[in-house]
């Protein structure tokens, strides 16, 4: 049995907002599951006594006065957009059926 | 081949401060350079983009203040006039940045990254943008959206990845110096394979601002070179602390040129080097073996004393990095819905919701490892597996942290092979994405601690570079630039030159230059 199901990467796929064929899907399980495979010694290496580290170095959170610094025009911020009207980002219906 | 091109930075540097040569003939022969073998089928392919109108305005602009002497001459950095190359998952204004995916072709940043801001600031030509794997993802460069790059040293190998563009346009002699972002060895693997330097610095001592985000907990801007002390030079330049860059370490960054050369008096007396046990035997090709051995014997022969040292939990480093990466991978890659940016893509079919619209953009931008790495984060981090993989991968990187700690206790750099193989054929490994991963073996571990890294050519296996790597504890990058430098002078006395000069001449590849 592949350690992830054409079923359960079809899910991940949903989530991940990606559209994948029945034939990439297929693909990507066979591939995913002889790399979970290898991996997957991991979730025995550490006790439970063992700290989690999220980060490199030791960072607590780092603050600025709360003033405007430099930031992109609106037409900046727009000039990439695939899609804008009245100096917003356009996009398609939100709900089906609008 | 003109002689411009094959000087280091510093060697340029020098002759453009005294007037033997003007940054305008510099930044003209390494385009003439890319002209020359970068275009073409079986051209080299570094570039995605060449910038060279603004890189000859920025020298002729660095010329007329040397011409004209004074203040402002004097104030002019060491390196001002010296043309570099970007990898091209670093952001730029006034030319594109499109992280190798075709996603973002075309797209055109309103902002510099900050080690942008900083080059331009000490006016290096900016030569243009170098190839990569899609979004940083993969050792070979074979995953960027636009083609691939050969490595110079046989035009059917990859150059490494991710940054293949930066290290091959490096050992082309087409840049002499570029940038590159090294998230598990993406510096240090190409540099290895194409017989050139790189560095990874201490995770944070160089802004990331501006660098397009893989994986934010590993990713790190660093120099490409071909000799260690133009990756010092570069370093002090990109380096310090950066307000827009959160994790940025809050310390000046200096004393790298000055270490390395104290390292390039070839005298390492007293200098603990650690041979990692893990690091080296099965897997690693014996060219490679061997070559990292006779290295063993020069650096004590240079009077290092050369101690083992064990870190037994690098057996599972690899799995924490398949884990961990794709994890932030999934999440920072999100933003990527052809909303705010980048390209829109319609379904064929069905209702045009937003939802619908994100999907078909996603599939139609991303490449197949893109979309395995995204697959392979959200499952690690969905309800479930998350305490199984996420957070054991994190406990893991603790566990890795703890045996670079008792490393670390009894030498002051360790040493491995940079890559366990030299370059593989082009599509050897295309189909099987775990030999893939296996090529960042021996430079992962650094990524998951933060700590820094080098490469530095260690000889030729069958023709082909072999890479030796040093790590030292973060913040003490230094350490990196005294033992590298001090490797490479004594190996170039054995060589009688620099590797690279064993490389092969290149034969032009087009007349038109890159397409």
């Amino acid at each position: 049995m592949p350690a992830i199901s054409r079923e359960e990467v079809a899910h991940l796929a949903q989530l991940a907002h990606l559209e994948m064929s029945e034939t990439e899907l297929e693909k990507m399980a066979g591939e995913l599951g002889v790399i979970v495979n290898a991996i997957k010694s991991v979730s025995e290496a550490a006790g439970d006594d063992v700290p989690a580290t999220s980060h490199p170095l030791p960072l607590t959170n780092v603050m600025r006065e709360d003033v405007v610094g430099r930031t992109l025009t609106q037409d900046q911020a727009l000039q990439n957009a695939p899609d804008a009207e009245d100096g917003r980002f356009k996009v398609p219906a939100i709900l089906e059926g609008e | 081949m003109n002689e411009i091109i094959k000087l280091s930075a510093a060697e340029l540097a020098a002759k453009l401060r005294d007037g033997s040569l003007t940054s305008v003939q510099a930044v003209q022969a390494h385009l003439d350079r890319i002209a020359a073998v970068d275009g073409g089928d079986r051209g080299i392919h570094a570039f995605l983009h060449l910038n060279g109108e603004e890189a000859l305005a920025v020298a002729a602009e660095v010329d007329a203040i040397r011409g004209a002497g004074g203040a402002e001459a004097e104030a002019l950095h060491p390196l001002a006039g010296v043309p570099i190359a970007i990898k091209d998952l670093i952001v730029t204004q006034g030319q594109p940045t499109t992280a190798g995916s075709k996603f973002l072709e075309g797209w055109m940043s309103p902002y510099d990254a900050t080690v942008i801001e900083k080059i331009r600031a000490a006016k290096l030509p900016i030569l243009g943008k170098t190839n990569l794997d899609e979004f940083a993802m993969g050792s070979s460069t074979e995953h960027s959206a636009f083609g691939d790059t050969r490595n110079p040293w046989d035009l059917d190998r990859i150059p490494g990845g991710s940054g293949g563009g930066s290290a091959a346009a490096l050992a082309a002699y087409e840049a002499p110096l570029a940038l590159g972002t090294d998230t598990g060895g993406s510096i240090r693997q190409p540099g290895a394979v194409t017989g050139t330097v790189g560095v990874k610095p201490t995770y944070g001592s160089v802004s990331r601002y501006g660098a397009i985000a893989m994986a934010s907990s590993l990713d790190q801007i660093g120099p490409v070179s071909r000799t260690v002390r133009d990756s010092a030079l570069l370093h002090e330049l990109i380096g310090g602390h950066d307000p827009k860059d959160s994790t940025s370490i809050d310390a000046p960054v200096g004393g790298l040129a000055a270490a390395a050369e104290q390292g390039a008096t070839g005298d390492l007396t007293g200098v603990r080097v650690g041979v990692i046990r893990e690091l080296q035997g099965e897997g690693y090709q014996a060219g490679v073996q061997s070559r990292f051995d006779e290295s063993l014997e020069v650096l004590k022969a240079a009077g290092a004393e050369i101690v083992e040292v064990s870190c037994p939990n690098f057996e599972y480093a690899l799995g924490a990095y398949y884990l961990i990466m794709p994890s932030e991978v999934s999440s920072n890659l999100a933003k990527y819905d052809g909303v705010r940016f980048g390209n829109r893509v319609l379904p064929t079919e069905g209702p045009l919701t937003i939802e619908r619209v994100m999907a078909s953009t996603r599939s139609a931008g991303f490449g197949d490892e893109v979309k395995r790495r995204i697959i392979l984060g959200t499952y690690a981090l969905s309800a479930g597996y998350y305490d199984a993989y996420y957070g054991s991968a994190q406990k893991v990187r603790t566990l890795i942290q703890r045996d670079f700690e008792a490393a670390f206790a009894q030498a002051d750099v360790l040493v491995s092979p940079t890559s366990p193989v030299v370059a593989f054929e082009l599509g050897s490994k295309l189909d099987d994405p775990l030999a893939m991963y296996l090529n960042d073996v021996a430079t992962i571990p650094a990524n998951l601690a933060g700590i820094p890294g080098i490469t530095v050519p260690g000889g030729l296996s069958e023709g082909l570079p072999v890479g030796i790597q040093f790590l030292a504890p973060a913040h003490e990058d230094a350490r990196l630039y005294r033992a590298g430098a001090a490797l490479e002078k004594l190996l170039e006395d054995r060589w009688d030159g620099p590797l690279i000069n064993q490389a092969p001449e290149l034969a032009e590849s087009s007349k038109e230059g890159v397409a």
